[in-house]
């Protein structure tokens, strides 16, 4: 609770933010005030994504938000000693927090909250438009709930870009009394951390964004399938669930309305294949993670044989804004069938990693320069994988392609859930090809052959090619093998792992040609 | 809350032979009983048999088959399905270490090879004073500030060689 006259400090709570000690951070900040005699108020928020500058400390200057960061423990004294508590200049100091380029140039819908509130109160969410989404809901009909989500043209944002309405649709005209809304919480793909930043900073609007969904279609009861590498988001999801159950918002009679929906979050335990949505559901049932067979769509047997919406973290929380502000407003972002905003993951060898909320259409180019202000080693930026470790190596050459899902789909590419994973000129891309036959043939659910066996044989024929063991036939076997696995996997992670690997072939030929004798020590 | 038909418990006559210790065998029955019902109660059990154990000890799983009404060959199949459940008594500390591409664009092959000759084992091993065990783990969502690892439940990113040192004789220290 604040007492008058206390100065408001953040410190994030963010996993992120922890891992480089903002823990330690927020103790020093609170010894050292009370060694001051100077009365504070600490709030531990989520993240504002720019990661590079965590742990980034906020001070609450007449309302304005003034960041310093990073900041170790051994500079808080400095900072007391320079005045931060009433905003005076540091070195360690950027200005008003929104004022930063890199933030002010965003636009943030779905993560407008995240690093302004505090993640565990629900008054904090209610001050900032918190379930506004549920009461116009809840004024509503399912009809036309699922017409305004439809009409918004938000797709999944897990990978598949699937349009969201459409999925509800089926789920509502599906007949059943029991049906469920499930939560893609498997965040797993390498470069991607909005899914963690969200329900770690802002969980309050998952929730909500579920709780429409299950009065949507009818569904009484929700799950969010989480990943075990998140525990912070498994702390933040619970706390909220249990403030939004204890004021009404979840239920059996969710505000009043006779509606009723219940949430319960299930931890994974370490399978990448559970992102996949069949096999997901495998894994709340309590079996092994395995592919099914599609159809029958999830969307009419989906959990315990029972019709399911199930979709990504951040199609649930976009959801709420669009019933709040109105279809046409989050349609109005975007371009081409790629509309609203899509939270990006700026990550890898970057010098300002961190999330980025713009609406489809800037180019790659801009978001690794404008944004990340190109590599943190110093080194030029020679390839970038988009969307996870299924996603395509991009040379610079593409990186004037426009983020849509299209577009990348164009260039044998895929947004998939955002993430962008830069690499300096000290990469090897045989290397990076061949850990992507190895990181599928580890996380195969080994349902399918060409996955199953295709992997293990795809990383053999790259160590071949690259012990020049008759150079031009590998590459053939290889580009063979993942035809095979393109096209005859049953899910994305056989079927789309030899887009990394044919993208490195394709625009780094140089790295797959074996080192000349005794310029190297290994071949 | 449950969809499915009550489950209809056989009796087996003969348990196999079990080297659980009094304490683990109430622990794995008291996870079973408290979470039994849930529906797809099978990965709830395991997390909360791991988390009392630290592991999942093989003789726990003919005990779970027959508290869930399942058959061996089923809990056995889920419990090496998935990469976090251990089914070795792990050291004292688990440590994680990431492996994937945002982390390997930050130099996590180079740590993952430090790792492996500081503590002198390989993944999925433990130190020869059962202080840590070292696995690989593929993303711990921390990919603009990697290398990144996992001790327990506590996240370490812009993990440095000698960072990773300072990690591990601390982890040693307060074990």
């Amino acid at each position: 609770m604040s007492s008058p006259g206390a100065v408001k400090i953040y410190v994030p709570r963010d996993a992120a933010a922890l891992g480089v000690g903002a823990d330690e951070t927020a103790a020093t900040i609170a010894a050292e005030a009370q060694r001051r005699g100077i009365n504070i108020e600490l709030i531990r928020n989520g993240s504002r994504g720019l990661l590079w500058l965590e742990p980034l400390v906020e001070v609450d200057v007449a309302g304005t938000r003034m960041a310093y960061g990073p900041v170790e423990p051994h500079q808080v004294a400095g900072l007391f000693e320079a005045g931060f508590t009433s905003g005076k200049p540091h070195a360690l100091g950027h200005g008003a927090t929104e004022q930063i380029p890199y933030f002010k140039k965003q636009e943030r819908l779905t993560f407008a909250r995240v690093g302004v509130t505090d993640p565990r109160s629900l008054g904090d969410y209610l001050e900032h438009g918190g379930y506004l989404g549920l009461k116009a809901a809840l004024a509503s009909t399912p009809e036309n709930i699922v017409a305004a989500v439809t009409a918004s043209g938000l797709r999944g944002r897990g990978g598949a870009a699937f349009p969201a309405g459409i999925k509800w649709k089926t789920v509502l005209g599906a007949p059943g009394t029991q049906k469920y809304v499930v939560c893609n919480a498997d965040e797993g793909d390498s470069g991607t951390f909005s899914d963690r930043m969200l329900m770690e900073g802002d969980p309050f609007v998952l929730i909500e964004g579920m709780t429409i969904a299950g009065i949507a279609v009818g569904a009484t009861q929700g799950y969010i399938y989480l990943r075990w590498e998140y525990p912070q988001a498994k702390i933040a999801l619970e706390a909220a669930i249990a403030a939004a159950r204890a004021a009404g918002y979840l239920g059996a009679d969710v505000q009043g309305s006779g509606k009723g929906f219940e949430l319960e979050v299930r931890m994974g335990a370490g399978a990448y294949i559970c992102g996949e949505e069949t096999s997901l559901l495998e894994s709340l049932e309590g079996k092994r993670g395995q592919v099914r067979f599609k159809p029958p769509l999830p969307a009419l047997q989906g959990l315990f044989g029972k019709p399911t919406v199930i979709n990504n973290v951040i199609t649930f929380a976009s959801v709420p804004i669009i019933l709040d502000r109105g279809a046409q407003f989050y349609q109005h972002f975007g371009m081409g069938r790629s509309r609203g905003t899509l939270p990006m993951q700026l990550a890898g060898n970057i010098k300002q990693g961190g999330l980025v909320e713009i609406a489809f259409g800037m180019t790659l180019r801009e978001i690794l320069y404008d944004f990340g202000g190109g590599s943190f080693s110093g080194r030029p930026i020679r390839a970038v994988q988009v969307g996870g470790p299924l996603g395509a190596y991009h040379p610079e050459s593409q990186f004037d392609t426009p983020l849509d899902y299209e577009a990348f789909a164009g260039i044998k590419g895929m947004l998939g859930h955002g993430g962008i994973v830069a690499f300096d000129d000290s990469v090897d891309m045989s290397a990076q090809a061949r850990y992507a036959m190895e990181f599928c043939a580890i996380e195969s659910c080994g349902k399918c052959t060409p996955c199953r066996i295709g992997s293990t044989r795809g990383v053999e024929v790259i160590d071949r090619l690259m012990a020049g063991e008759n150079p031009a036939k590998q590459e053939t076997i290889l580009r063979d093998l993942c035809e095979t696995l393109l096209y005859g996997s049953l899910c994305a992670l056989g079927g789309l792992t030899p887009y990394p690997v044919i993208s490195a072939l394709n625009h780094f030929p140089e790295d797959f040609v074996k080192p000349v004798l005794g310029s190297s020590a290994s071949g | 809350m449950s969809s499915q038909s009550p489950r209809r418990v056989i009796p087996i006559k003969v348990e196999p032979p079990s080297n659980l210790s009094a304490a683990e065998r109430s622990a794995v029955l008291d996870a079973c009983a408290r979470l039994k019902e849930l529906p797809g109660a099978l990965l709830p059990v395991l997390h909360a048999v791991q988390e009392a154990l630290r592991f999942v000890p093989k003789d726990a799983v003919p005990l779970i088959a027959r508290q869930l009404n399942l058959s061996i060959a089923e809990v056995h199949g889920v419990v090496s399905f998935y990469h976090y459940f251990l089914q070795e008594r792990p050291g004292r500390r688990v440590l994680h270490l990431c492996r994937a591409e945002a982390c390997q664009a930050r130099g996590s092959v180079a740590l993952e090879a430090h790792a492996k000759a500081k503590l002198g084992i390989d993944f999925h091993g433990t130190t020869s004073d059962g202080a840590i065990t070292l696995e690989p783990v593929y993303c711990l969502g921390n990919c603009a500030l990697g290398p990144s690892v996992m001790i327990d439940d506590q996240l370490h990113g812009r993990v440095s060689a000698e960072r990773f040192d300072a990690l591990v004789a601390s982890s040693r220290g307060r074990s």
